[in-house]
């Protein structure tokens, strides 16, 4: 394990990461943005998040993800349209995808 | 806002629904500590990147490709493509973030579970008590978590068994599906996310999600006589 390339990396990682987290507040900080674009920098917050969450749901590396992860998010999200509690959705879904695998479902 | 308001601005639903974010936070943690030390790496390169990347996706990424024999290069490469996305959060997120000390701190702890949470609530103290709450507790939670998992080596490495791979999407979900309720930025949102799953399977890690902005394209900002009296 070359250790000086590692850290090299590692600490590239950690200063380009918190550059992007910080460039939002920055810029929002530097220029008067308009309502009409505010607007649309909320949506695309929202826009990104929901494809986090189909990706992470269907897919595992440049693959599918399977059927029980799906089930388990969808089991979720049902709940949550029916506004079921927080607790409920997560314990449902994780339950369901533990469930599927322990019967063999991948 | 002062971290003694935070806790008395927090609703007792909200602090309890953070509160279980961040345990299953902290058992991915565990998993990410054992697979990292499990597939030879030392023992602090798991718990380094956790508290000055502190992005679980890219740290995940990171030592998987160096456990294949990656470079860390390019692991470093993947990791900070995958953290594109904070650009976004910020944007949307920057009131709750603060300035001065507080944009420093209130940045390193962006992440998509606190981004969720802030943007889930109606008012701004609200919003700011969760982006906080959600930041630290992930934050502790996380870094303990990995310490552990490091520290217990092949104990705990697939957390898959127990389904928390398919608890954080629905999380997530459950998280901005209100904000789903505007037509506009569903139909956005759903042009996004089927970008982002056609693209996948042919772009590296990240990508796909920033792509996913070209669903952006069909949001319409709502006419101000249609918006609600604030």
């Amino acid at each position: 394990m070359n250790t000086p390339l590692l850290l090299t990396g590692i600490g590239i990682l950690a200063v380009g990461t918190f550059s992007l987290r910080i460039a939002g507040p920055v810029l929002r900080s530097r220029f008067e943005i308009p309502e009409r674009i505010q607007g649309l920098l909320a949506a695309a917050a929202i826009v990104l998040l929901t494809a986090l969450v189909a990706t992470a749901a269907l897919t595992a590396g440049s693959g599918s993800a399977g059927i029980a992860r799906p089930a388990g998010v969808l089991v979720g999200g049902v709940l949550a349209w029916r506004k079921a509690p927080f607790v409920l959705i997560v314990v449902a879904a994780a339950a369901t995808a533990a469930g599927l695998r322990l019967l063999g479902v991948p | 806002m002062s971290m003694r308001s935070i806790w008395r601005t927090l609703d007792r639903r909200l602090a309890r629904d953070i509160g279980l974010v961040c345990l299953a936070d902290g058992v991915v943690g565990l998993s990410y500590g054992a697979i990292s030390v499990g597939g030879g790496l030392p023992w602090w390169v798991p718990v380094l990147l956790s508290i000055v990347v502190f992005a679980g996706a890219s740290q995940f990424l990171f030592v998987g490709i160096v456990i294949a024999g990656g470079s860390p290069i390019a692991a470093m490469i993947a990791g900070v493509l995958v953290n594109t996305r904070h650009v976004a959060f910020g944007l949307a997120v920057s009131d709750e973030v603060g300035s001065g000390w507080r944009r420093w701190l209130g940045s390193h702890l962006m992440t998509d579970e606190n981004v969720a949470f802030a943007i889930g609530q109606d008012n701004p103290r609200q919003r700011r008590a969760a982006y906080w709450a959600g930041g630290i507790g992930i934050f502790i939670c996380w870094n303990i978590g990995v310490l552990l998992g490091s520290a217990a080596g092949s104990v705990i490495t697939d957390t898959d068994v127990f389904g928390l791979d398919a608890a954080f999407p629905a999380v997530l979900l459950a998280l901005v599906l209100p904000a789903l309720r505007d037509r506009s930025t569903r139909t956005a949102a759903l042009v996004g996310a089927v970008v982002a799953l056609a693209t996948t399977p042919f772009l590296p890690a990240g990508l796909p999600v920033l792509f996913a902005s070209a669903g952006l394209l069909f949001y319409r900002t709502p006419k101000p006589a249609l918006e609600p009296a604030a």
